[in-house]
């Protein structure tokens, strides 16, 4: 410790005298520095607390009073949690419990912090000290050591010798993170491939469109002009991994006028006269899109605005999305009710590595 | 003091008051009663003359966009089956009639008494027959709001906000805020659909989930948020705002004080 401070001292010297230097040799510089002297530390400036013992006493009196209202503070939140019990399930005592605790434990922690910083800079000694900084080099014999240590530390243990024994050290070294990372396979569906999954949905031939989240199966007639039906797969309720379904299979179900639908060829099928169903997962980044103006025939994700226009089978007219949202090619059984005529034909949802 | 106690004998201080009391109480309870007979009737007769008191409201009020015969123009669609609901909606809340032509009816103080919009609503429906006005019974707030809660975040909170506090939709158009919205109303648009909004009707929603519904949009009126001060209801905008500057605003004038120098 004391040898690292005379070295300071040493070095702070040269250091100067270097920076003296280089100012005298700069050629770079059009300033002529060598006639500006140092104008050293600004003369210290008295508080008012420091001039003024009444003022002094004034400070003390505010931080101790801080303090004193931490301690309030404190006292209040545990009164308010005992005066505002949360017992009856009424939300409106919630409300009440935690803002009386809050304000009690931010009066209580705030009074410490201002009382602290106040007490810190009106009271406490506030003369201007400098503390020079260490040169980080060590001395010469310093560093001749250390290098003499590792060298010794070499030679006893045998590291740079025995090289079979530290290869096979590196090589087990490397090797313990890795099934770490193969860990995070587990994370993925271990019997299934996700490419599989992120390209098809419930939907199948002959499953019927049934309400979200009663799943009562549609009939066609039900769905009148104008109308938004929010459909899931029938049996969706049922299954164990219901959300994760869901996901991928929400559709929302319209009824336009059949003469204002433009179907491409071989899409004739896939709507029921002037029923339609489309994927409700925006191709952009997945947000359900569900927006629909039955009069102009838009829909809006409310994520990113991507407009798609229903009665162009969907093309996106405005925003982020790249690609028209899926239909879901739909009919009727022999009872009336609306039912799936296939999945997808294309995966839903935004775009993967390996989508096709 | 003689004549006095003889005037005490004759007639309590108290029976004028007593005497117009009961007079008043029999004019207005048969007021009442006949009132409420004339009305019993209108039920069933009275109808023709509403009509005809709509009809002409509708040739003044209305005819110039939706046609003479509801049949419609390039300003105005066609009125035909829209039903009594739907006239009751528009022209309830001020919407119709319209103001000017914009991106969507605005709401505005409405331009017809109760009556008006009653024998328009009767006039409409005569023409051909479509939803009608919401039973009473459906309308009391009174239904399952869990239930209501899901079915509104599945239908309607896309476009109304969770909270039922409206958002944007496109090219100018918007979905406006439900509190304070009359039953009645909330019932008629989800049944008949206004303007940009779909139609959800009884088999898409039935009657008893509407009600439910409505139960949901009252209970959220009447309660006040368990999480203090909703700052709108608008989510992430409007309270990641009041952080971006109070909350930041605060931090820096912390820093600023904290960093000065004590005079």
């Amino acid at each position: 410790m004391a040898h690292d401070e005379v070295s300071g001292h040493d070095a702070t010297a040269s250091d100067s005298s270097a920076v003296e230097a280089s100012r005298g040799t700069s050629t770079g510089t059009a300033v002529i520095a060598s006639d500006v002297a140092n104008p050293g530390e600004p003369p210290h400036r008295e508080r008012i607390t420091d001039l003024d013992p009444k003022e002094a006493k004034k400070a003390q009196r505010s931080i101790y009073t801080l303090f004193y209202l931490s301690i309030a503070g404190s006292i209040f939140a545990l009164a308010a949690y005992m005066a505002f019990p949360i017992e009856d399930g009424d939300i409106s005592a919630i409300r009440l419990n935690t803002m009386f605790i809050g304000i009690g434990c931010a009066l209580a922690l705030f009074g410490i912090g201002l009382a602290a910083v106040h007490w810190g800079k009106a009271l406490m000694y506030d003369k201007e000290g400098i503390d020079e900084r260490h040169p980080v080099r060590g001395t010469d014999e310093t560093r001749a050591r250390a290098v003499e240590i590792f060298h010794e530390a070499d030679q006893e243990s045998g590291f740079g010798r025995r090289t079979l024994i530290r290869n096979s050290l590196i090589g087990a070294i490397i090797a313990f993170p890795l099934p770490g990372l193969v860990l995070f396979r587990g994370l993925a569906p271990q019997d299934q491939d996700p490419v599989e999954l992120l390209s098809h949905t419930m939907w199948e031939k002959g499953a019927r469109l049934t309400l979200d989240p009663s799943g009562i199966p549609v009939k066609a007639s039900d769905v009148t002009i104008g109308s938004a039906f929010h459909i899931i797969p029938e049996g969706l309720n049922d299954r164990h991994d219901w959300l994760e379904q869901k996901a991928k299979a929400a559709v929302l179900l319209m009824r336009l006028n059949p003469d204002d639908l433009n179907i491409t060829p071989g899409r004739e099928s896939w709507s029921y006269d002037g029923i339609v169903a489309y994927s409700k997962i925006c191709t952009h980044v997945g947000c359900p899109v569900a927006l629909y103006e039955q009069q102009t025939h838009h829909l809006l994700c409310p994520c990113h605005q991507s407009t798609f226009d229903v009665v162009n089978e969907c093309e996106v007219i405005f925003g982020p999305a790249k690609r028209p949202l899926p239909q879901l090619p739909i009919t009727v059984d022999d009872e009336g009710y609306l039912v799936a005529q296939s999945d997808f034909h294309e995966p839903v949802g935004p775009s993967f590595w390996e989508r096709q | 003091m003689p004549r006095k106690s003889r005037k005490a004998n004759r007639r309590h201080p108290l029976a004028t008051v007593v005497l117009i009391a009961i007079g008043l109480a029999f004019t207005g309870g048969g007021y009442a009663l006949f009132s409420s007979t004339t009305t019993a009737t209108a039920e069933t007769t009275v109808s023709q003359s509403t009509i005809d008191e709509g009809e002409k409201l509708f040739a003044a009020n209305c005819a110039t966009c939706h046609g003479m015969s509801l049949e419609g123009t390039p300003d105005g669609p066609s009125l035909i089956g829209v039903g009594a609901a739907a006239v009751n909606f528009q022209v309830g809340t001020g919407r119709m009639p319209m103001a000017m032509q914009g991106p969507q009816a605005m709401q505005k103080p409405t331009q017809f008494t109760d009556e008006q919009i009653a024998a328009l609503a009767a006039y409409v429906a005569s023409i051909s027959p479509g939803p009608a006005i919401p039973d009473e019974s459906l309308l009391q707030a009174d239904g399952d709001a869990a239930n209501g809660a899901e079915l509104f975040r599945i239908n309607c909170a896309m476009c109304h906000n969770v909270h039922g506090a409206g958002g944007a939709l496109t090219e100018g158009k918007f979905a406006p805020e439900l509190t304070g919205v009359l039953p009645t109303h909330i019932y008629e648009a989800m049944l008949t659909g206004p303007q940009n909004m779909p139609v959800f009707n009884d088999d898409n929603l039935s009657p008893e989930d509407k009600r439910d519904i409505i139960t949901y949009l009252k209970y959220l009126e009447a309660n006040p948020s368990p999480g203090g001060n909703e700052l709108g209801s608008l989510g992430p905008v409007a309270e990641g705002l009041f952080v971006w500057i109070f909350g930041l605003g605060a931090v820096i004038g912390l820093m600023v004080w904290l960093t000065a120098k004590s005079n």
